[in-house]
């Protein structure tokens, strides 16, 4: 990996199993509006068990694994940290807030069946939690322009453009760009 | 018709979750074909309240099955479509990690991740703007979208004192 830039990695910040479920207990119940801010908040910002490089590349794999991605990333972070017990735990600290909140919210829902007032306070949520996504966007591609690796904003931008802009299907803007992605940085290392 | 729903509903939505490359909200237009039009577990409406549902709570969208299947069959149901769509998908992500974190060193490895990365990012920037798009209907919407951004960006404040605000806002009718 790159040498100088990055701050020398501590060997003690690894997570025990009661902190990485506590962990993902709070990003998933902060979630509202996507985990991913409040996940790499957690584990990079407040953390540090990941630099911001690593956290690109665990989430990037968890990315393009089938299924949803913070699901995904829960079990590739814990793996990494804790084998299938790890896995395990920062699963369930994920999904196991969510499914109550959820299974007691619908259970209201039925009772009262009045979802306007809770949609309106969602939709200003969602707004503030847009501009988080942004910004967390923005810290993310930082180490893209830091490396040596010069051709990866370009693809960045590329796969930004192609669905955002041009509103090509997520699927096919991939099945094109990852494999010259990956062919250039076999390349040009 | 099945005699028990819990194999269908194990079934659809296993076999979805493999498909569902790009998150939850990429099957949902599969997940609403399946359990409105094919099997007819419940109405468009409320087919609509839970995706309402799920978008309140707190947590992975994902976890609209959860509500799908306790409305096909009770506590039961909400825990088979929850297994079903995590159980595959997180299996089969647990053993790649293994398998990804044993060739650490190899140069194939780095280089799929190496160029991985700029993909992702780009993707992740793509459905920042596909929401800020659908979410930021008039200028005060998008004034807090903004500001977020820059102080999510450039301070260490805890964001959901900006989703206190933008929730306030939201009830009050101004977004």
């Amino acid at each position: 990996m790159s040498d100088s830039a990055a701050p020398p990695r501590s060997v003690a910040a690894r997570p025990s199993l009661p902190e990485l479920f506590r962990a993902f207990v709070v990003v998933s119940v902060s979630g509202f509006g996507g985990a991913l801010p409040w996940a790499r908040r957690m584990i990079v910002d407040q953390r540090g068990w990941m630099t911001a490089e690593e956290f690109n590349e665990a989430f990037a794999l968890s990315q393009f694994l089938p299924g949803p991605n913070v699901v995904n990333f829960s079990v590739v972070f814990g793996s990494r940290f804790g084998g299938a017990a790890g896995a395990a735990v920062a699963l369930a600290g994920l999904m196991g807030p969510p499914l109550l909140i959820v299974t007691a919210l619908a259970f209201l829902y039925a009772r009262f069946g009045d979802l306007e007032i809770l949609s309106r306070i969602l939709a200003g949520i969602t707004t503030a939690a847009v501009g988080l996504l942004i910004a967390v966007v923005a810290k993310m591609a930082a180490p893209l322009f830091r490396e040596r690796r010069d051709w990866a904003p370009f693809i960045a931008i590329a796969a930004f453009a192609g669905v955002a802009i041009m509103q090509w299907p997520l699927p096919l803007v991939f099945v094109v760009l990852a494999p010259i992605s990956v062919a250039l940085a076999w390349i040009k290392r | 018709m099945n005699d028990n729903p819990l194999v269908p509903l194990f079934g659809y939505f296993a076999i979805l979750s493999l498909f569902a490359v790009g998150g939850a909200n990429a099957a949902i237009p599969e997940m609403h074909r399946i359990a409105v039009d094919v099997m007819h577990w419940m109405n468009d409406r409320q087919f609509a309240d839970s995706f309402a549902i799920a978008q309140i709570s707190p947590g992975p969208n994902i976890i609209i099955v959860t509500l799908i299947g306790y409305h096909v069959a009770g506590l039961t149901g909400a825990a088979v479509a929850t297994v079903a769509m995590c159980g595959p998908t997180c299996v089969f992500a647990f053993l790649v990690a293994r398998t990804w974190d044993h060739f650490k060193e190899a140069r194939w490895r780095i280089a799929i991740q190496a160029g991985l990365v700029p993909v992702s990012i780009g993707l992740i920037a793509a459905s920042a703007f596909v929401l800020a798009r659908s979410a930021d209907h008039n200028i005060y919407a998008a004034l807090i979208t903004a500001v977020t951004a820059i102080i999510a960006f450039a301070t260490r404040i805890n964001p959901l004192w900006l989703f206190a605000v933008g929730g306030i806002l939201g009830l009050s009718g101004w977004l």
